[in-house]
């Protein structure tokens, strides 16, 4: 059973990032007189700066250039073509503005993205289950009150405001980090302790602020724990005279989160969603800046690269945690119902 | 008002010529009030968080209805700019760079909000409850398989990146419009809570009974199922106007949705683009837009917080006046 649901995933992985591609092919096609047409203008005007005229067949040829679209050949034609660059030359096509591959500007833009991301995800998630566990066992108690209203107040505030608020406290009002930028002017790249640091202290604002879009879940673990505790299965095993570690961490906790589960997967998408705003605040260029600076100026292949590369990352995220959750509940592979 | 005594019931389910007066039209409408509207309402009563949280909303829709007809639309130049807030009782929030006074600003951005909120609250409820449903009561069919790859597929796709694509290419000024595009990476989630609910709805015995008393699925749906849901539904329906709120904010904020409203966003993007971070006579020109958005999503967690306790069915029996008050019935 374990190979068959290993397959059943990876397909459906497959047909998704396959679904994804799809889209922006039709979102290219859904454009006010298609991609030529929304595109003519941007070229003209990019090309306004250098004094040689252009002629429409050399329009027609950059859009082919730009987007991997070949806007007289008949749909199934251009449909074809565009899957094929992308599944196969990993071709997402070329920037209007520069002239990099829209590949090597992600390549170059991910790594700093997942960072944030990642941390945020980790912290926000952890620290709210934690919380939510400790309320539950203290049910009732003032702890419990005070921060219920304490999450439910951050729960209220959108992440954005809270990396409006963190600048304004740490980096304005007390010079404690950086308001912006991936790591501080004059510090050599490399493996040295000093870029490590700023690297980290640069990151953790947009970390904090990106953090509080998972603290909701403190309330649903809460929620979830309260249930547990009141499980025969528990009076038994307290009556064996387990170890209340024990009880805590395989008892309780595990069956609190379990379902959580699809809470998590849409979290991941959620995080790296939060990033196009979040990054811009704090100007720290990752793929969200990549994002934010493309729709100002229209650069149409950076946005439908940038959705590809969201979405496949995104995609690589849940899968991983497909996979892993097979092992903390073995229900799940062994072919039992979801949910 | 009490009801027939159970072994009453119980005779006339034996009896063969049911020769029982009906209810009548009145009685059985006030039974439906009390039990939907009176009990409800009590329950809300006792617990602070419905009630807070009603009272936040209820503000807000008067300061889009009402508010708007009392405070004339701002423009620029009506005042000073850049008054401070609680001096000139003309403009108690004060005034902005262009001299328009914020208080007047962000009453008359609440109508759009609502338009907005209200389009993609309709949308991600509406298509979220009919994909939930439908593959939740045909599980393990061709159309279930089908549906729940679709939802999965829109899960996966981060919502923001692709909400500003197809803002990038449509350019929508129209609130519905702009609430119906947020609104549509915002179902999935639901629609999969929503499946998992009526799996285990239709694993319950009353659900069995019905079938077996041969009632039409599409009753059973309508009474049995969607009954239970409507908890999970208005809960959400709360949870996804906050996020929709965040999300129009957020967009409105960078710039990426067309200045054509006033927009709590607007605001705060014209406040920090000044850099009204590191200016002091600039704090409030943020700084209330900021607490507008906080206190309007505090009132809608609030208030779907509450909710669920008005939806535990034993609470709101002991809170009914027509239901017998002997435990009601077992979940």
């Amino acid at each position: 059973m374990q190979g068959n649901y290993l397959a059943k995933r990876i397909g459906q992985a497959l047909l998704t990032f396959f679904a994804t591609v799809t889209l922006t092919f039709v979102l290219y096609q859904m454009m006010p007189g298609g991609p030529e047409q929304a595109l003519r203008n941007q070229i003209l005007s990019q090309q306004m700066g250098s004094s040689n005229t252009i002629n429409p067949e050399q329009i027609e040829q950059l859009v082919e250039n730009y987007t991997n679209l070949e806007s007289d050949a008949p749909i199934y034609v251009q449909y074809y073509q565009y899957m094929s660059s992308v599944f196969l030359e990993f071709d997402l096509g070329e920037s209007l503005y520069s002239e990099d591959t829209v590949t090597s500007l992600l390549a170059e833009r991910l790594p700093w993205s997942m960072l944030i991301s990642v941390y945020a995800m980790v912290i926000g998630y952890s620290v709210s289950i934690v919380l939510g566990a400790v309320m539950a066992f203290k049910e009732k108690s003032r702890f419990d009150s005070v921060s219920s209203v304490v999450v439910i107040g951050l729960n209220s505030t959108p992440y954005y405001v809270a990396g409006i608020l963190f600048i304004f406290f740490f980096s304005i009002r007390n010079n404690v980090f950086p308001t912006g930028g991936r790591y501080g002017l004059g510090i050599e790249p490399g493996f040295n302790p000093a870029f490590m640091q700023s690297i980290a202290l640069h990151a953790a604002l947009p970390i904090l602020s990106m953090s509080v879009l998972g603290l909701g879940t403190a309330l649903t673990m809460r929620g979830n724990s309260v249930r547990v505790l009141g499980e025969d299965y528990l009076r038994v095993a307290e009556l064996r005279g387990l170890r209340n570690s024990r009880i805590a961490t395989q008892y309780v906790g595990r069956n609190a989160i379990l379902p959580m589960y699809t809470q998590f997967m849409i979290g991941i998408a959620g995080v790296l969603s939060s990033s196009v705003i979040v990054e811009e605040i704090f100007s720290y260029p990752g793929v969200g800046l990549l994002v934010y600076d493309a729709i100002q100026v229209r650069n149409y292949p950076v946005l439908m690269g940038s959705l590809i590369v969201f979405t496949l990352v995104t995609i690589v995220a849940i899968l991983i945690a497909d996979l892993t959750y097979g092992f903390i509940d073995p229900r799940i592979s062994s072919g039992g119902n979801n949910e | 008002m009490s009801n027939e005594r159970p072994d009453d019931d119980l005779e006339t389910l034996f009896d063969a010529d049911i020769d029982r007066e009906p209810t009548p039209r009145s009685q059985r409408l006030k039974r439906q009030f009390d039990l939907y509207v009176v009990a409800p309402a009590r329950v809300a009563m006792t617990d602070w968080r419905a009630v807070l949280g009603t009272a936040i909303i209820a503000m807000y829709v008067l300061m889009g209805t009402v508010g708007v007809w009392l405070v004339d639309r701002p423009t620029s130049g009506d005042a000073p700019t850049l008054v401070p807030p609680f001096q000139n009782p003309n403009y108690i929030l004060g005034t902005d760079t262009f001299g328009q006074p914020i208080g007047a600003q962000l009453i008359h951005a609440t109508p759009d909000m609502f338009r907005m909120v209200f389009a993609g609250a309709v949308v991600s409820i509406g298509f979220a409850a009919l994909v939930g449903v439908l593959s939740g009561f045909l599980r393990g069919s061709k159309i279930d398989t089908i549906l729940m790859s679709i939802t999965d597929i829109i899960i996966t796709i981060p919502g923001l990146p692709l909400v500003i694509v197809l803002i990038a290419i449509f350019q929508p000024g129209d609130p519905y419009v702009i609430g119906v595009l947020l609104g549509l990476d915002n179902w999935p989630g639901l629609a999969r809570t929503v499946r998992s609910q009526v799996l285990s709805i239709r694993e319950e015995s009353y659900v069995e009974a019905s079938q077996i008393m041969g009632i039409s699925t599409g009753t059973i749906l309508r009474r049995d199922v969607l009954a239970q849901l409507m908890p999970y539904i208005t809960v959400n329906a709360a949870l996804a106007s906050r996020r929709i709120i965040f999300e129009s904010v957020g967009l409105y904020f960078l710039g990426i949705l067309p200045f054509t409203t006033l927009n709590w966003g607007v605001m705060m993007n014209i406040a920090y683009e000044g850099n009204a971070l590191s200016k002091p006579s600039m704090y409030h020109f943020l700084a209330f837009p900021l607490l507008t958005i906080f206190l309007m999503s505090f009132g809608l967690v609030l208030f779907s917080q509450g909710m669920d306790s008005v939806f535990n069915v034993r609470l709101r029996a002991r809170h009914s006046s027509t239901i017998d008050d002997d435990g009601g019935p077992e979940p």
